[in-house]
């Protein structure tokens, strides 16, 4: 019963779906407004229905039906009930319906938070959406369908793998798809604006914080992908420059240089068709992505299992939107070149520079990941592409957008002074690059790279503070804190996300430089001394879960005579797969993470293979981002978005030139 | 305008390369020795005569060499087609038993039986890695100056014994 | 007497249990990082995107016995991996090797870079001398007061 109401909520969505693309565009171009209002109850009604299919498909899997077969393929009776909802996506039609309920959920908060959007807008915005899920919900249902029955139905599941019987499996797809998704917003505005012809800083105030927040929670998912993976698989790496984390890594790229020419469009007026360009690019990545990784086309830790159909349909459908949304931008953009008149230095060529090398970055990690492919494809042999490829080349490109980033805020629109800028700088350069060189001097452990990313989240680091500074002490007389209060959320997410890739920035530098491991043998109340702490080895005990068997050793971590951590690492035998597992167990620590993994027993003794790790300020990786993200939902939140659009004016040429004058000489006001 | 035409026509060379990528396995790894003489080893015979073998034995005929294994499992699928077609004295089957302990290997051809002129056991795979095994099975057609002519990654089926080895062996066989 | 002979017996039993420094389960640490160095750029064939360092299976394991072993006989990181290539070709290396084919793959981004430099730079000195700022009458400059009082009552960035 519940399988089959699933299917025909799926059905309904599609029809709905196929509504909402197609009447209100062509309403839009053609004035009807009854066809463009239908926009929004489409969107309405597709998001009903595919929150239905998606809540029984979760119910299939909490009841153990294992009548359906991806729920079979997935599950187990004995699988705790968290991972049970977690299957739901663990394989690839439900993560596909994960995707499309998602794209549903964003629709529907377009219709909600869009009470300032002309219609014809809003009714572009939505018809694009709507073709895009169109695309989503024709593919599962042709080829990718959760609900279909197993007949003779299954005894019991194959099992989730236990590799994905984790906290992150139940938080990393769905936010990660989030930002993935969200970014098909950005889309639907840019191609509403190609549409309808109009392409102005209205419009980038509209797309800026659906943008925001999309990019918010794609720097989140990336982040907890990492640091899954960095205590599930047993070695410590956070990051592999697997395809599949590629493809997530090239729409984060652009999207943030995105973000940053929205600003400039919002503010500025300039860099319109700049943007509108990058919007597309943004998303087709994203969707370039689920290619990738659906298709069989690249391997991959991450590959969901493959079927070539699948891989014709999705390629299809890249073709489609990013083809014709490439075609559209040809045909319609407009030929308005990068707008307000700016200086060669000036905050506009910083934010281009950053652009440019935000893509070039992108276009490493693209040549990278499909390298192999193209050779293949050529038949020039074959090579693989691995970290040290990406490590040698994407370095020195986003090493040079960090130190921009840095003076971005502190350097004026329009047209900056160069004297004024080095005296600016000079005093953070001064300080970071002292800060760079005298540790590791200290420590007796100077490496250049470690330097080189000292002197950047230094440089980062000073230089944002500087600029509140500043920004405090400009505004004229009044209290410090009434000043503070002042400054919009905008600001305040802007540094708060530049302090995070700081943060982000050491803690890779000094992982990299400083880490240590040793791999002992270990019998009982044997040592091993790693920096200043002592492990003790106090043997391993069977214990059992739920739903595996494991060998669980205890660990005592002590410092300067006292007890510092307890570690239980385990080496698990899962049953209903009769895979292995490697738990590790770590102790967090702001400065450091003391890391320790079992390796294999040595039968005789009781003694075990012991890995132990030190990882000084490893979660300053994770932490950097979070501050990163949360940057992003304050800028997202700024008290400008949330204004009520007034009325709209038509303004006459001399109105016109006045308010671009006016703006101009409170931009040069504002810097001073 | 220009920059978006050549976006388009980039992109379109990008969506031929992924059409093409569809049809390919990422995970196949193409054997470097093609062309190359058959990397010379001497490994004991499986059947437990004192003899060893190497391939310089074979200098002057064309060959098969097998690479398999007891504890194989899709070894089995091809196994039939290969005692079958070593019925037909088209061409010397030899093969080489990869990490396998040679009473294992002796039962499981005994039992399954045994297409090939002989065997050399390989206990501790370093032979195999000589030629570039990473997976059993595998075939490689030598010819008769020694040099290897052809791999195949995987089981052979009837469709590729027919249509690429047997015509390569008869090429080759002059 | 008995009180001796217990007092030894206990000395002797607490010097038993004395626990001891774990060793290091390589028998040769720095020829162990080596290995792992070089391991951990070498593809496992067999297993997913993962390196021999990593790896698991039993060909990585063999491998990495057989990388153990030769450099216990001297030979350089070059010369094994030179072994590598003989017989797994290109595809067992991490790190892509710099010959014509993959030309595109190690200086594309530079070139790119640098081409995309130059058009921009191109681009914002052409548009310093064509856009033009708008002219100021008096009407204008009136309405443009105005505005700047209404700006500076709602200060955002």
């Amino acid at each position: 019963m519940i399988p089959e109401i699933g299917n025909i909520a799926l059905l309904l969505a599609l029809a709905l779906a196929v509504i909402q693309g197609t009447l209100p565009i062509v309403g839009a171009a053609r004035g009807n407004a009854t066809w463009m209002s239908l926009a929004r109850p489409a969107a309405e009604g597709q998001f009903v229905f595919i929150v239905l299919a998606f809540g029984s498909l979760i119910y299939l899997f909490v009841t153990n039906d294992f009548s359906v077969g991806y729920v079979a393929a997935n599950s187990n009776s004995s699988l705790p009930l968290r991972y049970r909802v977690a299957a739901v996506w663990g394989g690839h039609e439900g993560s596909l319906l994960l995707w499309t309920t998602i794209l549903s959920a964003w629709t529907f908060a377009v219709t909600r938070f869009s009470r300032g959007l002309p219609s014809e807008m809003l009714a572009r915005v939505l018809g694009v959406m709507g073709l895009i899920s169109t695309g989503f919900l024709s593919f599962m249902l042709l080829l990718s369908n959760p609900f279909v029955r197993l007949l003779p139905p299954a005894m019991d599941g194959r099992d989730l793998n236990p590799q994905l019987q984790d906290l992150g499996m139940i938080f990393h797809p769905p936010v990660l798809y989030m930002g993935y998704v969200g970014f098909s917003v950005a889309f639907a505005f840019a191609i509403a604006a190609l549409l309808g012809g109009k392409l102005d800083a209205a419009w980038a105030r509209w797309s800026r914080p659906w943008t925001t927040v999309a990019w918010m929670f794609l720097t989140l998912g990336i982040a907890l992908g990492s640091g899954w993976a960095y205590y599930m698989l047993g070695w410590g790496g956070w990051w592999f420059w697997d395809a599949v984390e590629n493809a997530s890594l090239m729409p984060w790229l652009v999207g943030t240089a995105l973000m940053h020419s929205l600003a400039v469009t919002e503010k500025r007026g300039s860099f319109k068709t700049w943007t509108v360009l990058l919007a597309i690019l943004a998303f087709s990545l994203s969707l370039m992505g689920t290619f990738l990784v659906r298709s069989g086309i690249l391997t991959s830790v991450h590959a969901f299992a493959t079927d070539p159909k699948r891989g014709i349909f999705i390629l299809g459908f890249l073709g489609v939107v990013c083809g014709g949304s490439l075609i559209l931008f040809v045909w319609r953009s407009p030929k308005v070149g990068l707008g307000g008149k700016f200086e060669l230095l000036s905050r506009e060529t910083l934010l281009l520079c950053n652009n440019l090398l935000l893509l070039v970055a992108t276009a490493v990690v693209f040549l990278g990941t499909l390298y192999p492919l193209f050779l293949d494809a050529l038949k020039l042999g074959k090579v693989s592409v691995g970290p040290p490829y990406f490590e040698t080349v994407f370095v020195p490109v986003i090493v040079p957008a960090l130190v921009l980033m840095a003076i971005g805020p502190m350097i004026r629109w329009k047209q900056a002074n160069l004297a004024e800028l080095a005296r600016k700088l000079m005093p953070s350069g001064i300080v970071s690059l002292a800060l760079a060189l005298l540790p590791p001097l200290f420590l007796g452990n100077w490496s250049g790279k470690v330097s080189m990313g000292i002197f950047l989240a230094a440089w980062i680091a000073t230089l944002t503070v500087a600029d509140l500074r500043s920004k405090i002490r400009s505004h004229g007389a009044g209290v410090p804190g009434a000043k503070l209060a002042s400054l919009s959320r905008s600001y305040y997410g802007m540094l708060l996300a530049h302090l995070g890739v700081a943060v982000f920035v050491i803690g890779v530098t000094l992982v990299k430089g400083y880490e240590t491991v040793k791999d002992v043998r270990m019998d009982i109340d044997d040592t091993v001394t790693v920096d200043a702490y002592i492990f003790t080895f106090k043997g391993a005990e069977q214990v059992r879960g739920p739903n595996y068997v494991a060998e669980r050793g205890l660990m005592e971590v002590n410092k300067d005579g006292k007890r510092v951590a307890t570690l239980r690492p385990e080496k698990r035998l899962y049953t209903a797969s009769r895979m292995p597992m490697t738990e590790a167990a770590i102790d967090v620590g702001l400065l450091r993470d003391l890391y320790v993994s079992l390796g294999n027993p040595i039968t005789t003794s009781g003694a075990w293979e012991v890995r132990i790790y030190y990882k000084p300020f490893v979660d300053w990786i994770w932490g950097g981002c979070i501050l990163m993200a949360l940057g992003g939902l304050l800028a997202a939140s700024d008290r400008r978005y949330r204004m009520r659009w007034r009325h709209r004016v038509e303004f006459d040429k001399t109105e016109r030139n006045a308010l671009i004058a006016a703006s101009q000489v409170a931009i040069v006001e504002a810097q001073r | 305008m220009r920059r978006g035409v050549l976006l388009l026509v980039l992109f379109a060379v990008l969506m031929g390369f992924f059409a093409v990528g569809l049809t390919l396995n990422p995970r196949e790894v193409p054997s470097p020795l093609i062309g190359k003489p058959a990397p010379v080893f001497s490994l004991p015979r499986l059947d437990g005569a004192v003899q060893t073998f190497a391939p310089q034995d074979m200098l002057g005929q064309v060959w098969l060499l097998n690479v398999w294994a007891s504890w194989c499992a899709p070894c089995r699928q091809e196994h039939s087609l290969l005692v079958e077609l070593s019925k037909t004295r088209l061409v010397p089957i030899l093969g080489l038993d990869y990490k396998d302990q040679r009473n294992d290997g002796l039962e499981w051809l005994h039992e399954a039986g045994d297409p090939y002129t002989l065997s050399v056991s390989d206990i501790q795979g370093r032979v195999s890695v000589d030629y570039g095994v990473y997976g059993v099975p595998e075939t490689f057609v030598i010819d008769k100056k020694g040099i290897i002519r052809f791999k195949q990654i995987g089981v052979i089926t009837q469709e590729i014994l027919q249509t690429t080895i047997l015509p390569l062996v008869k090429e080759l066989n002059g | 007497m008995a009180k001796l002979f217990a007092l030894a017996f206990l000395a002797a039993m607490a010097f038993s249990a004395q626990a001891k420094d774990a060793v290091p389960i390589a028998s040769d640490p720095a020829l162990e990082q080596r290995l792992n160095k070089l391991t951990e750029n070498l593809r496992c064939l067999v297993c997913q995107n993962q390196s021999i360092a990593d790896s698991n299976a039993g060909l990585a394991v063999d491998l990495k016995n057989q990388v153990r072993e030769m450099m216990v006989q001297g030979q350089s990181d070059q010369q094994i991996a030179d072994f590598m290539v003989q017989r797994y070709g290109d595809f067992v290396l991490f790190r892509p090797p710099v010959k014509t084919s993959t030309w595109l793959l190690w200086f594309g981004p530079l070139l790119l870079l640098l081409a995309g430099g130059a058009g921009l730079l191109r681009k914002i000195v052409r548009q310093r001398k064509s856009a033009s700022d708008v002219q100021l009458d008096d009407t204008v400059h009136k309405r443009v007061q105005v505005l700047l009082e209404a700006v500076k009552k709602e200060e955002t960035v």
